[in-house]
């Protein structure tokens, strides 16, 4: 199992609740794999897209990249800054 | 880099002058209430801020590399930013108008696309909208 911190921001943070949560993955998985699981476990996820823009550890990645024990996963909601 | 002060233009100015660099452009942002915002009175702005900082320093690590003799400075506002307000300002210096201007142009493109940051629009009636630049805003609720 791996553990991953995911982070939820403006929009998404006040539909979920709360910034941060841990959730416990089976690993191998991809971000895509993490959202599902979110999706089912955390309360207010649900209301979350199923295909979200998401960062790991700071960086923009497809939903398609792995993730590892310890990583940073966030969700983004559209973009707008400027 | 991120800053909850009003945006200085002239301290802008100053971080990329230089004697070698005939060319600056600088675009400022601001907090828009057009006709079709039906009355914006300000923007709450609020970001990812490790990944905000991160990924400017990737964008104006492009900047320099496409425009070696480049000097770039950007400022985005957090917080509560007043109409007519900026809320980015950015400054490209360079040899030339050519590279001052696709430089300044290339890093308010790349901001747009890439930075993690996130609007809420304060209006007059009291609403609050989340932007998306990509579709409608979507109603959160009165103020």
């Amino acid at each position: 199992m791996g553990q991953i911190r995911l982070k939820f921001f403006a929009r998404y943070a006040e539909l979920v609740g709360a910034e941060e949560r841990e959730l416990s993955v089976a690993l191998p998985a991809t971000v895509a794999d993490v959202v599902r699981l979110a999706r089912d476990e955390i309360p207010g996820a649900a209301a979350l897209p199923e295909r979200p823009l998401a960062a790991v550890n700071l960086r923009h990645v497809r939903l398609d990249a792995p993730v590892a024990d310890g990583d940073e996963v966030a969700l983004l909601p559209p973009l707008a800054g400027g | 880099m991120l800053s909850k002060d009003p945006i200085s233009p002239a301290a802008l100015l100053a971080e990329v002058a230089a004697p070698e660099l005939g060319g600056t452009c600088l675009f400022l942002g601001t907090v828009r209430d057009g006709p079709e915002d039906s009355g914006i009175t300000g923007i709450e702005y609020s970001a990812y801020e490790a990944m905000a900082m991160a990924e400017v320093q990737w964008i104006l690590g492009e900047a320099r590399r496409r425009w070696p003799a480049t000097r770039i400075a950007v400022r985005h506002r957090l917080g509560l930013v007043a109409t007519e307000e900026a809320s980015i300002g950015i400054a490209a210096a360079a040899p030339h108008r050519d590279e001052a201007f696709a430089a300044c142009r290339y890093v308010i493109e790349q901001v747009k696309q890439r930075l993690p940051v996130w609007k809420k629009e304060l209006r007059a009636d009291g609403s609050v909208l989340w932007v998306d630049p990509q579709g409608r805003p979507a109603v959160v609720g009165p103020a």
